[in-house]
């Protein structure tokens, strides 16, 4: 009995998560530190705020939501790239390029949400065909390529931008043109449906992204797990040279991989701008939402589902973050998301210590 | 005429951080480790190295010797990028963690850092820190009479900062460090075959350490020259320099004087961007809003291009990225 549960505590699976959970509690107590170094008084009030203020009222939670949806799409963007032994720092790039194709289709021509949601995943795939078409072709590292072509669609997208007035915000009776045009003003179908559940949470941040977020994240899962062309990618992923002689088409996936993984980044772009309460301000910086799709990632292991957790906490994390102004800065919370990636980056020794832990000394024997 | 120099010397001036930098870069992965953390250790080096300006200036220090403080700061943003980059090398080398997550990880720290700490220190919403204006090198610093603008005067003193001989100094030390020397010779090694390295008694661990933390001094250096060039301010961010750098890096095969061209070629791509309007030889994009977006881009497509018809060249480090495991083989 207490062998069977001990085994059941060593599964990948369990170890996984609690390697998580301790990387995240690590993160915080480093946080908390932080807030006592900078300014003790307010420190426990600080770590309140951060810790409850995503559940302090039906508004925040809706936030919470609102901003885990992208978060979601960006997470499975990177992980999916991550599995084919990808590292997809052109989460940024594909993220803004659909989040651009969106608001082009929404505002310029006119079109019915979900027409600018498909656009957004054909922007953001198109912008990862780039680093994937560099690598199998010409064997460039697609972390170089990824980072030019984040920093090329920063000013792509504000040149045409700026060259389309239907698209910006001063045509729609607004005074600013630095920002393209409320939704609400400029095209109210293109907003993704709330279906009522802005009323039911008193909030206009509430939608249905996160729903559809939800979903994709289990097409990923069903695909990496269930098909065979997930477990060539991941086959790809694990050992290149092997599944090369086994006959499966490295350069193929690698394309595909990244193809997929860029939709993902920009249906997260999309499902950002459309939902009627942002507007993209042309600004010369690269959006940041897209690598907090990295720790996303990482703290699930790169599993899809466990994305739908890890990107509804950091989001959580960051409504909180919010809460701690004016005696903290609201980057505290970038900081406590940097530790427990950095945490995540030797998970694996965390997890063979804890593999270690809980492994039953009988099993050894057994296998000996 | 004028233009011309402005042009050059603005370009001499942004080239020192990205040259710097990638040369960083270069010792960290000759040595075998990935060092996607340099934009990080830029920001580290460059925010100790203002608040150090900001609290010589306060003391009164910079009106006595301006350069002499100057090279203080510099010291000081090359210390702190060491111990920043030994969270790194301890991560990748004895914990053998994945080289790009740590490297994200810091990346991710040292902006949200700096602008937690800037608000701490100066008060809530100061988010940045004034560079004094003493800091740059005028005809004064040498005794010499205010002049009316001309080519030469202004080529030389339109943007000069200590940090430009400066990094003149430090890749002809780079040069002789990785080539002419035993130690250089070692750290290769490292890099390329760490197996063989460690059978003839080279300790690669120490090797790693050493190749990261030159990496990080030169960073945090280079961060520091950074913020010199951009304006009167550092606020807590470098503006993706660190991940040019890499892009320069690469693009110079991981060798001093191609590096020293990649940084120059880049830099004068940047500035001729922001110089766009008052160029009078380039197109003007008559009836295109924001064109100057349009010469943005082009210093990334250049190189993307570039890369095409170098990367059958490319020869990376072979050992990069993979943790020294002294039991494997």
């Amino acid at each position: 009995m207490m062998k069977q549960f001990k085994q059941k505590l060593a599964s990948p699976a369990y170890v996984g998560f609690m390697s998580s959970v301790i990387t995240i509690l690590a993160g915080l107590l480093f946080g908390f530190l932080l807030l006592l170094a900078l300014n003790a008084p307010a420190a426990l009030d600080g770590m309140g705020a951060l810790l409850s203020n995503g559940i302090s009222n039906l508004n925040s939670f809706a936030k919470v939501l609102y901003q885990a949806a992208p978060l979601m799409m960006c997470g499975l963007s990177v992980g999916f790239a991550f599995k084919t032994g990808l590292f997809n720092i052109g989460a940024p790039g594909q993220y803004t390029m659909g989040a651009f194709c969106a608001i082009l289709l929404a505002t310029q021509f006119q079109m019915p949400w979900w027409v600018c949601l498909l656009g957004s995943m054909v922007g953001g795939a198109v912008w990862g065909l780039f680093p994937g078409l560099f690598k199998a072709l010409f064997n460039v590292n697609e972390v170089i390529t990824s980072i030019m072509f984040n920093w090329i669609g920063v000013y792509l997208i504000n040149l045409i931008f700026a060259n389309l007035p239907m698209t910006l915000a001063n045509y729609w009776g607004a005074t600013n043109s630095d920002r393209t045009a409320d939704l609400a003003k400029a095209n109210p179908d293109a907003m993704i449906p709330r279906l009522g559940l802005d009323k039911l949470f008193g909030s206009t941040y509430m939608n249905i992204s996160i729903f559809i977020a939800i979903i994709l994240a289990i097409v990923m899962y069903v695909v990496l797990n269930k098909t065979t062309f997930g477990y060539e990618l991941k086959a790809c992923g694990l050992n290149k040279n092997a599944s090369l002689y086994a006959g499966i088409n490295a350069n193929r996936n690698i394309v595909l991989s990244m193809v997929i993984a860029g939709a993902l980044a920009g249906i997260g772009g999309g499902l950002y701008y459309l939902a009627g309460t942002g507007q993209y301000v042309l600004e010369k910086a690269i959006l940041s939402r897209g690598f907090d799709g990295i720790p996303v990632a990482l703290l699930a292991n790169s599993n899809p589902v466990g994305t739908i957790f890890t990107a509804l906490f950091i989001s959580y994390l960051s409504v909180g973050g919010s809460a701690m102004q004016p005696n903290f800065s609201t980057e505290t919370v970038n900081i406590i998301i940097s530790v427990i990636i950095y945490l995540a980056a030797f998970s694996l020794l965390v997890r063979n210590l804890l593999g270690k832990a809980f492994k039953p000394k009988a099993t050894k024997e057994d296998k000996q | 005429m004028i233009t011309l120099a402005n042009v050059l010397s603005c370009t001499i001036v942004f080239a020192v951080p990205l040259l710097l930098v990638a040369l960083g870069g270069m010792f960290s992965e000759r040595s075998g480790v990935i060092n996607i953390a340099l934009e990080g250790i830029m920001i580290i080096g460059a925010l100790a190295a203002c608040l150090c300006l900001k609290a010589m200036d306060a003391a009164g220090l910079g009106n006595v010797n301006p350069q002499l403080a100057v090279l203080g700061a510099v010291l000081v943003a090359g210390v702190f990028g060491v111990l920043y980059s030994l969270f790194l090398a301890f991560a990748a080398i004895n914990l053998k963690a994945d080289q790009t997550i740590g490297g994200t990880a810091l990346n991710q720290f040292a902006p949200a850092f700096a602008v937690v700490l800037t608000w701490a220190i100066q008060g809530q919403g100061q988010t940045q820190i004034q560079i004094p204006s003493w800091v740059r090198i005028t005809r004064a610093t040498f005794g010499l009479q205010e002049a009316e603008p001309s080519f030469w005067n202004n080529l030389v003193f339109k943007y000069f900062y200590i940090t430009t001989p400066l990094a003149i100094l430090l890749l002809i030390g780079a040069y002789i460090l990785l080539f002419r020397t035993k130690f250089g010779l070692r750290l290769r090694a490292c890099g390329e075959h760490p197996q063989a390295a460690d059978s003839v008694g080279i300790n690669v661990y120490t090797m790693r350490y050493a190749g990261v933390m030159i990496g990080g001094f030169l960073g945090g250096i280079g961060g520091f020259a950074y913020t010199l060039a951009a304006g009167s301010t550092f606020a807590s961010s470098v503006g993706g320099y660190g991940f040019l750098a890499l892009a320069v890096m690469i693009f110079g095969n991981w060798n001093p004087w191609s590096i020293l061209g990649g940084s120059l070629f880049f830099a004068l791509f940047k500035v001729v961007a922001s110089y766009s309007a008052t160029i009078p030889f380039l197109p003007t994009f008559e009836g295109v809003k924001s064109a100057s977006n349009i010469y943005q881009m082009l210093p990334y497509i250049v190189t993307m291009i570039l890369l095409i018809f170098t990367s059958k060249k490319s020869r990376a480090p072979k050992a990069e990225g993979i943790p020294y495991d002294k039991g494997s083989r």
